[in-house]
């Protein structure tokens, strides 16, 4: 079989970053290709070279596409030569009908007006192929998110795409929808589509794929024929070296209980429905807690809810805090009670990102830099000072707008904001998404460290290894309900998944 | 870039300091350069002098409510909001107070804090829709600029109403009298813009001690002194002037006050802080523990009482309370925010940079009137000047990147 994409020795830097370092990866006419690797590894990043977002000259190495060298400028240079990616966030709009989707900016239409039956008619053909029978007026609003990526789907079967990209298709869906979606991806292989799909889960990719590649710290680790593809095999070629080296490391010292929470339950804020039900843990001293789950198992929902009740209504259940039962209706009460919450989406919810660092840092405790009321702009300064120092965070100077930062250290920028609040507890909810390894370690080292201090630590993680190396117990939620829990000792990745399961069948059951 | 330069506090040069403040002594540049235009074309022309002292307190008289009401339009804008209803309301309250005035014959002192109170409501009002129920602050106050026009039709009756007791009047056209004897020159002037000019200076010189202290890379020090310089020249020249003519507008006074206030809120308070941060990002605000619901109501009750505050200006200098008062205030108000360099988007804006935006609108309207140029073309020059203004914020910022 014939290569149609051949990538070789490709590098992408950026500033203070190597993203990717000479990775090679081969595709064959017609096959599916998996690549694995953890996050950051550099597989969006990849993709993004590979679909013309970093556009020819912003990297170095080559492109060969059916065999000849491909010099894509824009997304829409490489849509012409047949590649489409369908990215994790859906890029849908979600007023506009299924029809107008399929062929935004590619309209049915001569001199430009559209024509909408044959538009229509392309439309019931293009959805039948990926097996929706919505009619093509339907608002895309109106879909559920699976339905929705088979739209996307349709979307690029209809720009006759030849070499279709899925970036962690499966990551927001259910499991039937899963199913559906694996099924439809080995049809169009059978019709000659080629296709890469990048995936966290092995099972999918043994499922699916015909070969896969490994990328680690921004280089190919391997290339694995289909007879090779083994968990064992991909995981130890994503992780590349020992567990115990990858967390620093750190004799715990725990003491009395810190946090108690009981019976915590929280409904939807506009649906009927329970989100989390009755959920209780506790939270030592000098302990780091982990909360494991799957997307979508309420975790967030749940951390969100108990900081001042930023999520949901009707929210029920007891804290205590530091020996007492504080008043944690708002946010700002829960940030005198001594709660502190590290958001998973640092850019939009944690960040201002067109203020310079120093304001950022003083954010959520202007009080600590002001005289009734009055603000100190020196005091500022010292104190966002001493935190780019403490926190290592590389910025010529505290008056650097966070916008400039690197994912690293913009996460070091809200983690200095919430520690200049004193909290007793810190909930870190995906505090190493998107960052480098390098900087991942320092983001260990400080939460060691803060354990060490006395906080309590509570750290919400959808990678596993982190979990399992980092925390000293792991609570496991599933669909809003504490579905276990394991000291460090007791867990590994097949304790975590096996108590999903049957916490799973638990509720269909039920 | 190596550790050891990172770990080394920042010393931009002179250029590295100009590119970082272009847009505000650029700001100032540009009113200074628009000042002396019209007073050589005026005197080639018309063979007036524009900055007569006579001239210069009709500036003052003819924008201080648009600067007053531009104080809170920033604070508006900053939250991410806008507020259409500001020449409605201004036209309204003073329909209010003349009424109370006229009809009701209640005494001045009273009928003030009265109408201001009235104006915090109307604020409120809006505010409540806006903040609480996170209806677009555009379709609240457009919808109030209707209602309240209305009603000042409605309670007017289609009529002028007025005149005023003197001392109502004297909100807008009266000056401070002249406490030490001599009438010409004005001393109290005199010397109450000697006292503003040297305090000027020293916060100025001041707060350059602190930065130095705390190790903030310091404004180069012969920018700072020859900026001062040319501010206080600016002051003592309008001073001496004045002095020299009636003294001090009572407006002048209370516009100086609020602008002063209001500089201090934005810049050195937590609450101001929070109302630029609320700006920035609404959801990281929030979750960082400020009230941002609060905080834009509140915004727009300060807005309704400074709109209420003009509005007796603008109904003490016409002598009379007018259907058609305060019509296109909100243009000027939100034109004279946006030229002096706040973001659309909010976050953005300092007060300076406000008043200078609205002296440049001023000193180009009464430029334009004395030079008897119609007032088409004074729109379109008006439009123009604001777009060129903002189109040279749009540049810096993709420029820095």
């Amino acid at each position: 079989m014939t290569a149609i994409l051949d990538m070789q020795g490709i590098t992408k830097t950026f500033p203070g970053v190597k993203a990717l370092s000479n990775v090679n990866l081969s595709v064959r006419k017609g096959e599916i290709h998996a690549i694995c690797g953890e996050n950051g590894a550099g597989k969006s990043t990849l993709m993004k070279v590979l679909s013309g977002v970093y556009p020819h000259g912003s990297y170095d190495g080559e492109i060969l596409y059916d065999g000849k060298p491909a010099r894509f400028r824009d997304i829409r240079d490489s849509e012409h030569a047949g590649i489409v990616i369908i990215h994790q966030e859906l890029a849908l709009v979600p007023l506009l009908s299924v029809a107008e989707n399929l062929f935004l900016g590619n309209e049915v239409a001569s001199g430009g007006v559209i024509n909408w039956p044959l538009a229509y008619q392309k439309t019931e053909a293009l959805l039948r192929k990926v097996g929706l029978s919505e009619a093509p007026t339907t608002k895309v609003e109106k879909l559920g998110v699976g339905k929705q990526q088979l739209v996307e789907i349709a979307k690029a079967l209809a720009k006759n795409v030849r070499l279709l990209i899925l970036d962690e298709p499966t990551a927001a869906l259910q499991e039937n929808d899963s199913q559906k979606l694996l099924d439809l991806m080995l049809e169009l292989k059978e019709q000659g589509v080629t296709q890469i799909i990048i995936s966290h889960k092995l099972n999918e990719i043994r499922r699916v794929a015909d070969r896969v590649t490994v990328i680690r710290d921004g280089s190919t680790v391997s290339t694995l024929d289909r007879s090779e593809i083994t968990e064992d095999r991909i995981i130890r070629d994503m992780v590349g070296r020992d567990m115990a080296h990858r967390y620093p490391d750190r004799t715990p010292k725990i003491g009395e209980v810190l946090m108690e929470v009981l019976n915590w339950s929280v409904m939807h804020p506009d649906q009927p429905r329970q989100v989390i039900r009755n959920v209780s843990m506790t939270v030592r001293k000098g302990e780091i807690v982990g909360i494991a789950g799957l997307m979508g198992s309420g975790r967030t929902e749940f951390a969100m809810s108990l900081f001042g009740r930023s999520y949901g209504r009707d929210i029920k259940g007891d804290v205590t805090l530091g020996g007492s039962k504080p008043d944690l209706s708002t946010v700002s009460k829960a940030i005198d009670a001594g709660l502190a919450y590290v958001t998973e989406d640092r850019k939009a919810l944690g960040l201002i990102l067109d203020e310079p660092i120093l304001r950022n840092v003083s954010l959520a405790n202007l009080e600590g830099i002001a005289r009734r009321y009055i603000l100190s702009r020196g005091r500022e300064q010292q104190v966002a000072e001493g935190y780019r120092k403490a926190m290592n965070i590389r910025t010529p100077s505290v008056f650097q707008r966070v916008v400039n930062l690197s994912g690293g250290n913009q996460q070091k920028v809200v983690l200095s904001k919430w520690l200049f609040t004193e909290p007793k507890v810190l909930i870190l909810d995906e505090p190493t998404r998107g960052i480098d390894v390098g900087a991942k370690f320092e983001i260990y080292n400080i939460m060691n460290e803060l354990a060490g201090q006395g906080h309590g630590v509570v750290m919400i993680s959808s990678e596993m290894p982190e979990l399992l190396g980092m925390c000293d117990r792991i609570y496991v939620m599933n669909e809003g309900r504490i579905a276990g829990e394991l000291t460090k000792s007791e867990a590994s990745q097949e304790r975590i998944m096996a108590l999903i399961l049957q916490d799973g069948m638990k509720g269909e059951a039920a | 870039m190596s550790t050891a330069d990172m770990n080394k506090p920042a010393q931009p040069g002179i250029g590295a300091h100009l590119g970082s403040h272009l847009r505000e002594n650029g700001m100032m540049l540009a009113l200074v350069a628009i000042v002396l235009f019209f007073f050589v074309i005026v005197r080639a022309v018309q063979g007036v002098d524009f900055l007569s002292a006579q001239n210069i307190t009709n500036l003052f008289l003819q924008n201080s409510y648009v600067i007053i009401m531009a104080l809170g339009m920033l604070l508006v804008i900053v939250a991410g909001h806008i507020d259409l209803s500001v020449g409605s309301v201004a036209a309204f309250t003073g329909a209010v107070a003349s009424m109370l005035l006229v009809k009701m014959q209640l005494p001045v002192l009273l009928v003030i804090p009265m109408v201001l109170v009235v104006g915090g409501l109307i604020g409120a009002a809006q505010g409540y829709w806006i903040a609480y129920w996170r209806i677009p602050s555009f379709i609240v106050t457009l919808a109030g600029m209707l209602v309240f026009r209305g009603l000042t039709l409605w309670l007017l009756g289609g009529q002028n109403i007025g005149p005023f007791e003197r001392s109502f009047q004297s909100l807008s056209t009266g000056f401070i009298p002249d406490l030490l004897g001599a009438d010409k020159p004005n001393f109290t002037a005199l010397i109450l813009v000697a006292v503003a000019a040297a305090a000027i200076v020293w916060s100025g010189v001041r707060a350059r001690a602190r930065e130095a202290e705390f190790g903030i890379a310091p404004e180069p020090s012969g920018f700072f002194w020859a900026r001062n310089a040319v501010v206080v020249v600016a002051l003592l020249f309008v001073g001496w002037k004045l002095a020299s003519f009636r003294g001090l507008p009572n407006v002048l006074l209370i516009m100086s006050v609020l602008i002063v206030v209001y500089a201090f809120f934005t810049e050195s308070t937590t609450t101001g802080r929070r109302i630029y941060a609320l700006g920035g990002n609404e959801k990281a605000a929030k979750l960082s523990g400020i009230k941002t619901e609060r905080l834009v109501f509140l915004t727009f009750v300060n807005m309704g009482v400074l709109a209420s505050l003009a509005g007796m200006i603008v109904t003490a200098r016409l002598n009379s309370a007018t259907p058609k008062a305060g019509v296109g205030f909100e243009l000027d108000v939100i034109a004279a925010v946006f030229i002096g360099g706040a973001s659309m988007a909010g976050g953005s804006g300092r007060i300076i940079g406000v008043v200078v935006g609205a002296l440049i609108m001023g000193v180009m309207n009464n430029g334009m009137s004395i030079m008897g140029i119609g007032i088409d073309y004074q729109q379109v020059i008006k439009g123009l000047v604001l777009l060129a203004a903002v189109i040279f914020d749009v540049y810096n910022k993709t420029k820095q990147g």
